[in-house]
């Protein structure tokens, strides 16, 4: 009874935050837009029979004929995986050093990943705007310093939302690929020298595939909330850029077509689905490894 | 036996395989090795046996390649390999933590070294499977690190950095996370190993027991300075120095001044209204010259009433008995108050102890069965 118990405390969690509302989302992705309050039918209050009777997967099948939404899928898609590789090549230098740093060093370089957190998400990509807008910082500096003639267009291209995006989640990939590196014994790396290996050489053969479960850990977490993003577009990518995000905000609040957007949050839930079971499972086998 | 004693130190023509000269290994302030002379031949099983901290691992790397000489060099086959990185030394190093790779099968990281070079995949495969044999491990040789014991993970360990043929193996520690059963098979182990490969082992250790086992020359280091380097024999039976007598197993000290009474013969006046203590010595000890008697406890003698014919006897009372099973200790406090340790054999079972605490006793021994120490 007792174990009943302590099993039941995490499920219901998982269907009151988790089911319940893709639940609610589900049944607002089937049904109709409707001129009223909540803005769709059927509601429950329209009887049971009238209620199923009503739903269907009209929204879906609009979904598949605008390539709109497919395009911003797919885009989607390709600005997160770049972005998880460029996020990879910055975070992995920087997990690196901090673990190849002196032991007394460590916790304030763990301090200066973890400070960006300390101040509201918002406000730092507002003020990557400034940095990155013609007449920004950046601009400034580089037309003071002489290294160009006229002002770079960062801002509203795609350039600015992989800067955005590399930015804001190169601590979620540094943190966990820090702590496989801190893990890693450095009489390996001896040992693979003394084997007859070079310095790259040992990089390549021992550093990485050790710190291989970080690296994937890393990716996912920078990844899984880069498909869904937002904020960064549509603050830093202008109008050219297309996400999925930015389409669903659009379709909720601008053309208030709650099914249609329900419709969009099912389809990318699905398409997130696949990296996070290739996540869980790459946790639990490092969870076995381990034991 | 005619067969020839294999002692290529005592030979002036043979050339050593490791020669140091006059090396200094400084950290910042710290003097890790002090103007270090050493030679280290062929084929030998040489041990550096030392305390925590005397600078025997610091040598070891410094042979690996993992720290660089501050002063004076280091000779490989006659080549000074100070500008030699660790991955084109012909020297291999087995680790103290065995630093497998945890994510290679026992197998690759046999092969690990060996796929570094350009061998044909046929050659690999029968070197490793070779080196498997060697260490009994090939029904483990799809298996990751972690899954394998300790005493198996060891074995990997030196079948690996013995892959290459290296000239020189280098085992750091090699025996320590095993326990004591176990570590006195692969002590035997290893020597089996060292003699079918023909390789030169340089082993670091602590363990006094396991580097007089195992080795051929035994170098006793303390403080970046060697102390004597001889064979196990006579590092025990002939120490130079009265610390190499302290930290190799269990010993006597008296503090005296010494008398020569002509060939060879020393009087070693030690305490007030004492007899002086006869010894015999090859060293020159002048009159007068302060001296200390090293005597094995083995080697006293423990008795109820004075021996006929002894050279030394000195009563005592019993302090303490400690009994380790085969052997007992007794503690004889002598009237000025020095502790002699006498030790016998239990050879019989079930004997009663003739002694036991308080008793008086005399102890005794001959002649020639300390050693007299300058310092």
């Amino acid at each position: 009874m007792q174990r009943f118990v302590l099993i039941a405390i995490p499920y219901a969690w998982l269907l009151a935050l988790f089911l319940i509302p893709f639940v609610i989302v589900f049944k607002i992705s089937l049904s109709d837009i409707a001129l009223a309050i909540p803005p769709y039918t059927p509601t429950l209050g329209d009887g049971v029979g009238p209620f199923f009777s009503a739903l269907d997967f009209e929204n879906f099948a609009f979904l598949a004929s605008d390539d709109l939404y497919w395009k911003a899928y797919i885009s989607s898609l390709r600005i997160a995986a770049i972005s998880t590789i460029l996020t990879l090549l910055v975070g992995y230098p920087i997990a690196y050093a901090m673990a190849r740093a002196p032991e007394e060093w460590r916790p304030t370089l763990m301090m200066l990943v973890i400070l960006p957190f300390w101040t509201s998400f918002l406000i730092r990509v507002y003020a990557w705007m400034g940095i990155l807008s013609q007449e920004g910082f950046l601009n400034q500096f580089l037309l003071w310093a002489g290294l160009i003639d006229a002002p770079l267009t960062i801002l509203n291209t795609t350039t600015a939302v992989y800067i955005g995006i590399v930015y804001t989640y190169v601590p979620f990939m540094i943190l966990p690929i820090f702590a496989a590196l801190d893990r890693l014994d450095g009489s390996l790396i001896e040992a693979a020298e003394d084997l007859g290996c070079s310095r790259l050489q040992a990089f390549w053969l021992v550093t990485i595939p050790l710190s291989k479960n970080g690296i994937i850990a890393g990716s996912f977490l920078v990844f899984i909330p880069a498909l869904g993003e937002f904020v960064i577009p549509s603050l830093l990518g202008g109008s050219g850029t297309l996400m999925i995000g930015k389409v669903l905000w659009e379709e909720f609040f601008n053309n208030r077509d709650w099914p249609v957007a329900s419709a969009v949050a099912v389809i990318l839930l699905l398409i997130l689905i696949i990296p996070i079971v290739l996540f869980q499972r790459n946790q639990q086998r490092q969870a076995e490894e381990e034991a | 036996m005619a067969e020839t004693v294999f002692a290529p130190w005592d030979d002036p023509n043979e050339k050593p395989l490791i020669r140091f000269q006059n090396v200094t290994k400084r950290f910042g302030e710290f003097v890790a090795i002090d103007d270090l002379t050493l030679d280290i031949f062929e084929r030998e099983f040489f041990a550096l046996l030392g305390p925590s901290g005397c600078g025997k691992t610091t040598m070891m790397r410094m042979l690996a390649g993992f720290e660089t000489v501050s002063e004076g060099s280091i000779e490989l086959a006659g080549q000074d390999i100070a500008a030699v990185p660790p991955n084109k030394r012909a020297v291999n190093m087995m680790f103290q933590s065995y630093a497998l790779f945890p994510h290679l099968s026992v197998y690759e990281n046999i092969a690990f070294g060996l796929r570094r070079g350009n061998m044909p995949k046929h050659d690999l495969d029968a070197r490793v499977t070779e080196m498997l044999k060697l260490t009994r491990l090939e029904k483990f040789a799809r298996r990751k690190p972690h899954q394998i014991s300790g005493g198996q993970r060891q074995r990997v360990a030196l079948a690996r950095s013995l892959a290459k043929a290296p000239k020189l193996l280098l085992l750091d520690e090699p025996l320590g996370a095993l326990d004591a059963k176990l570590r006195q098979a692969t002590q035997f182990e290893l020597m089996d190993i060292q003699e079918k490969t023909g390789t030169t082992f340089v082993i670091v250790t602590h363990d006094q027991e396991e580097a007089m086992t195992v080795a051929s020359r035994v170098a006793v280091m303390d403080e970046g300075r060697v102390m004597q380097v001889a064979t196990p024999e006579r590092i025990y039976e002939a120490p130079e120095s009265v610390y190499v007598a302290d930290f190799i197993g269990d010993v006597n000290i008296v503090a005296g001044q010494s008398t020569p009474m002509g060939e060879d013969r020393y009087h070693i006046s030690w305490a007030e209204g004492q007899q002086p203590l006869v010894a015999a010595s090859d060293r020159p000890f002048t009159d007068g010259q302060s001296c200390h008697l090293a005597v094995r406890p083995e080697k006293i003698a423990i008795s109820a009433e004075r021996p006929a014919d002894v050279d030394n006897a000195v009563q005592g009372k019993v302090l303490d008995i400690a009994y380790l099973g085969n052997l007992s200790t007794y503690y004889v406090e002598l009237p000025g108050g020095q502790i002699i340790k006498s030790q016998t054999a239990n050879t019989r079972r079930i004997s009663r102890r003739t002694f036991t605490w308080e008793d008086t006793v005399w102890v005794s021994w001959t002649a020639t069965a300390g050693v007299l120490l300058a310092q």
